[in-house]
């Protein structure tokens, strides 16, 4: 073989198609409409659920009339929870090594208590959507309203409802965590600074829905689901488990999705409801939720109160950090990853670029009676980023050095790596500083600084915020799999050579629009040494792919891309064993290039794989005696060397800020990030921007309110504001290459840096805009009423 | 009284005739009963762009037009569209620029922009985006939309070779 395990190898083969921006294999499709959403399905014989859902965040349910609802016109049945009970088991969002985390049993539709506003209840199924909502509507509940808890700062109060009798309280989880010695660091400091930072609930507002089609064929016991969720192995587990099925015998099926961000990894009660309806009925049902249903339904996130300190010494050094972390969950902890991951990853991360030793940190998570919470792009990420960098910025001020040089002064430098954080996170090599020198090139910040300056005098108030961050991708079963979780942290890949020279590639990891296809075919092209054209890439069905992990947590590229590294390299020297074989050559001199068996070192073409495939399956007689091609290969793959890959990045945000209307007019703004390897620049890149402005969004404008009884005052799309085109700046990328030792590839994931660093980035040049005046703000969303607010002009 | 109204229209060039409950929109007639599912529906209440489609020669919202509305109209789908050609130039660009992610969005949104380029075709990257902020896009930023319409438009698709813009 001419590359033998080396490091990098896949990174020198010939005609590599690593670090290229090549097109998306299913992006053409897409564009001419001819995707197949999960709403694109059609069956004979299916029908449609709706559900009735609760108009109270917390009541009892005394009783259930269905019978004017079964005398609706179209209806095929009226399910109530009893009924749904009766063929599925609860599930208890909680993993082992959240340790103390408790949660309730929830079942599919609640036996006798609904817990928040917008909880299906009654599932109604018809033969159109239409006539399934027309009787939905003449369900008669009885219901007797209970008090509600929906702050999250009462919900451990002893004359708070708790939501949970059996639970005791409405405390899920706490954690301290205490490294060094903060008091004395604080004792020792020049100054310590103090403040409050509010992050806003919001949603994922996938433009898609959630949604499926579940398919139960009773004279097979056969299961077959096609949904739209990020890990199809996942599900088929849950679904098999909770409700008694032989998993060989649950097939999931994911076509094209419609955005995902984390909202479609998680279970869903409707949905496993929407399965059972199919197991009674023995026949499709379908389920889409409507836009009102995925506001108060889908999974929120955010929604934390942060008190963070910092400590530093006069010359600028950071000594120590602190915080009190207070996150409301909803009512239960989703299932299978629970709801304290968020409050997790705040505490593992603040203060995260910085060198410094004390660290002190208490979470709680508690119960509520608003939706349920769960793990959402960049999950804990924005909130510990605009924390940490918050103070920074605060700091900074403090000992009057200027915001870069501060930062500066503080990173960890990018050549003591590795080495693990104050909280003991192991960080591989990371790349702070080449990061931020790279991204104040870009911006040319001293010219912006001047710019700014200048126009301050002329009552415009502009303001240059940064932010520094780490991002966790990558994870090993460190992250879900020791708690329990029926997740898979590995995945596979399958790479199969048919008898016309391509070759068929299936991945565990699954495509919500990341261009996820399109790395893993540069990744197959380049192991095996075939053009791209010349493969299938096969994704998102539990028959026809090795067992995955799926896409969440920034992991397709690096584990099912390396996955689908080392499989195509074991495929390659397979296809030229059997080429040996044929060409009466030793194996190791040969190699294969543009779908060509070539001698290694001169490149001399000596057969065309599809000639391989020809004589391997039609004529595998004139092969030599014994020999037996095998033109399959699968690996898979997993990190060791560390329990995740910590990447690392910095934002940068110019902004205006109208001191008269509260406006803000988002100028510029840059990102520079670290994903080792960059496989494909221009998905990176845009995987970078989308991130951003999902990060903007939550610092700017979305936001999921809530009055006192628990009601969603905007669960609509013209009351719940969402980033659109015209309020958005372009956006910077840029990028330094630290590639992962942990596997050959060397890439770390890319898809939640954007959405970790806006926000913090935001928040502090919206502060520097307002220096001029008594006005800071660190509760986001940055409303202009709460911009004027500050300023004190209403 | 009769709560289904019988329509004649035509769809992409065919004329399709109907028999509609008075209270079905005109996008879920298209992909439910025409079986043309390349127009999506996001919102259902007029705001996300995702059903957008051409009525009598101008783009309309189809959560928030009644199927019997369109009896006797001209309508155009994504799938329309594109088997004329029409879209080619943008669709190319679209994919090469990689302005669309997950793809949900982008029947409406490309439909949005070529009334666009037709009432506008020298719109500024500001005009642009203001223009489209009727059209919901979770996945992109908008950014590479934005590009990718320079693109098509200057012809430059195939030849300028898609990259971000590296700092």
């Amino acid at each position: 073989m001419t590359d033998m395990i080396t490091d990098r190898w896949i990174l020198d083969r010939p005609n590599s198609y690593i670090g290229r921006s090549v097109p998306r294999p299913n992006a053409p499709r897409l564009a001419e409409g001819k995707g197949t959403f999960v709403d694109d399905i059609q069956l004979k014989r299916m029908v449609h659920a709706a559900f009735v859902r609760s108009p109270y965040a917390h009541a009892k349910i005394n009783g259930i009339d269905t019978t004017a609802a079964k005398a609706m016109p179209g209806v095929v049945a009226v399910v109530t929870p009893e009924e749904m009970a009766e063929i599925c088991t609860p599930w208890v969002g909680v993993l082992t090594h959240l340790e103390g985390l408790k949660s309730a049993p929830q079942y599919p539709l609640p036996l006798d208590t609904a817990r928040w506003q917008g909880e299906a209840i009654v599932a109604v199924v018809a033969n159109s959507r239409a006539e399934a909502e027309d009787a939905a509507a003449m369900v008669e509940i009885d219901w007797e309203v209970l008090p509600v808890a929906v702050d999250a700062e009462t919900a451990l109060d002893a004359d708070t409802q708790v939501i949970h009798e059996s639970l005791g309280d409405n405390l899920a989880w706490k954690r301290n965590a205490d490294f060094g010695d903060v008091d004395a660091a604080y004792a020792a400091a020049d100054h310590v600074i103090e403040d409050t930072f509010i992050f806003g609930r919001h949603t994922g507002v996938c433009l898609e829905t959630r949604g499926l089609v579940a398919d139960y064929e009773s004279s097979e016991e056969q299961l077959t689901v096609w949904h739209n969720n990020q890990c199809p192995h996942m599900i088929q587990n849950i679904l098999a488990t909770h409700y008694g099925l032989e998993e060989h015998r649950v097939r999931v099926i994911t076509r094209d999705v419609g955005g995902s961000f984390g909202i479609k990894v998680h279970t869903y009660a409707d949905e496993i409801t929407t399965v059972g309806l199919s197991v009674m009925l023995k026949r499709p049902v379908k389920f889409i939720a409507d836009r009102l249903e995925s506001f108060t339904s889908d999974i929120h996130a955010r929604d934390h109160r942060v008190k963070g300190k910092i400590a530093v010494k006069a010359d600028g050094t950071i000594t120590a950090f602190e915080i009190d972390d207070l996150t409301g969950v909803g009512p239960y902890s989703m299932y299978p990853r629970t709801s304290a991951i968020e409050a997790n990853q705040v505490v593992n991360m603040i203060g995260g670029p910085y060198l410094f030793e004390n660290y002190r940190a208490e979470a709680n998570v508690v119960y509520q009676n608003k939706a349920m919470m769960c793990q959402y792009r960049a999950v804990g990420h924005p909130i510990k980023c605009a924390v940490t960098e918050g103070l920074v910025d605060q700091a900074a001020r403090a000992v009057g050095m200027d915001p870069v040089a501060f930062r500066q002064h503080n990173f960890h430098a990018d050549d003591s790596y590795p080495k693990k954080s104050a909280q003991g996170m192991p960080f591989e090599n990371l790349s702070h500083e080449e990061c931020m020198s790279t991204m104040l090139d870009a911006m040319d910040y001293e010219a912006m600084k001047a710019e700014r300056d200048s126009l301050r005098e002329k009552g415009i108030y502009r303001g240059i915020g940064f932010a520094s961050f780490i991002e966790v991708t990558n994870p090993s079963a460190m992250f879900y799999g020791v708690g329990g979780a029926r997740i898979s942290a590995q995945d596979g890949a399958t790479l199969r050579l048919d008898a016309k020279g391509n070759v068929f590639v299936s991945t565990g990891a699954t495509e919500q629009g990341q261009g996820m296809e399109a790395v893993i075919s540069q990744v197959a092209a380049t192991a095996v040494g075939v053009k791209p054209e010349r493969l299938k890439i096969i994704t998102g069905d539990t028959e026809h792919t090795p067992y995955g992990g799926g896409t969440w947590g920034s992991r397709a590229a690096g584990i099912g891309g390396e996955a689908v590294a080392q499989a195509g390299r074991q495929l390659r020297i397979q296809i030229l064993t059997a080429a040996a074989a044929m060409l009466q050559e030793d194996a190791s001199t040969l190699d294969i290039r543009e779908g060509v068996v070539v001698d290694a070192d001169s490149g001399n073409e000596r057969i065309g794989l599809d000639e391989i495939g020809r004589i391997c399956y039609y004529r595998p007689d004139t092969l030599p005696d014994g020999f037996q091609a095998e033109l399959v290969a699968t690996k898979h793959y997993v990190p060791r060397k560390f329990p995740f890959a910590f990447t690392n990045g910095a934002q940068a945000s110019y902004l205006e800020v109208d001191t008269d209307t509260g406006f803000i007019k988002l100028l510029n703004h840059w990102c520079v990030e670290d994903c080792g390897t960059v496989i494909n620049p221009l998905l990176v890149d845009e995987q970078i921007r989308g991130g951003v402005v999902q990060g903007l969004g939550g610092a700017l404008w979305e936001e999921c309110l809530y009055d006192d009884q628990g009601q969603m005052l905007n669960a609509n799309m013209a009351d719940y504001l969402v980033p659109m085109a015209a309020e958005l700046p372009d956006i910077v990328c840029g990028h330094a290459v630290s590639p992962t030792a942990d596997s050959d590839l060397g890439a770390k994931g890319a898809g939640e840096a954007g959405t970790c660093g806006a926000p913090a980035a935001v928040m502090n040049a919206l502060n520097d805009a307002l220096s001029p005046f008594d006005a800071k703000l660190t509760g986001m969303p940055f409303t202009p009423k709460k911009i004027l607010t500050a300023l004190g002009r209403i | 009284m009769d709560k289904n109204v019988d329509i004649s229209l035509t769809i992409n060039g065919e004329k399709v005739t109907g028999r509609v409950e008075a209270r079905t929109n005109l996008v879920d007639f298209l992909r439910y009963d025409v079986g043309l599912t390349g127009s999506h529906v996001g919102c259902e209440h007029g705001v996300c762009g995702a059903c957008t489609v051409r009525v009598d020669g101008r783009i309309v919202r189809g959560c928030l037009m009644a199927a019997a509305q369109a009896d006797g109209a001209d309508v155009w789908t994504i799938e329309g569209v594109t088997e004329t050609g029409e879209m080619k130039p943008l669709q190319e660009a679209f994919v090469e620029r990689n302005a669309l992610q997950c793809g949900f969005c982008t029947p409406g949104m490309l439909l949005t922009i070529a009334e666009l380029m037709e009432r506008k075709p020298d719109a500024s990257r500001d005009e642009i985006r203001e223009f489209i902020s009727g059209n919901y896009c979770r996945c992109t930023g908008y950014q590479a939309i934005v590009d990718a319409v320079e693109m098509a438009r200057k012809g430059t698709g195939k030849s300028t070779g898609a990259k971000g813009d590296s700092a």
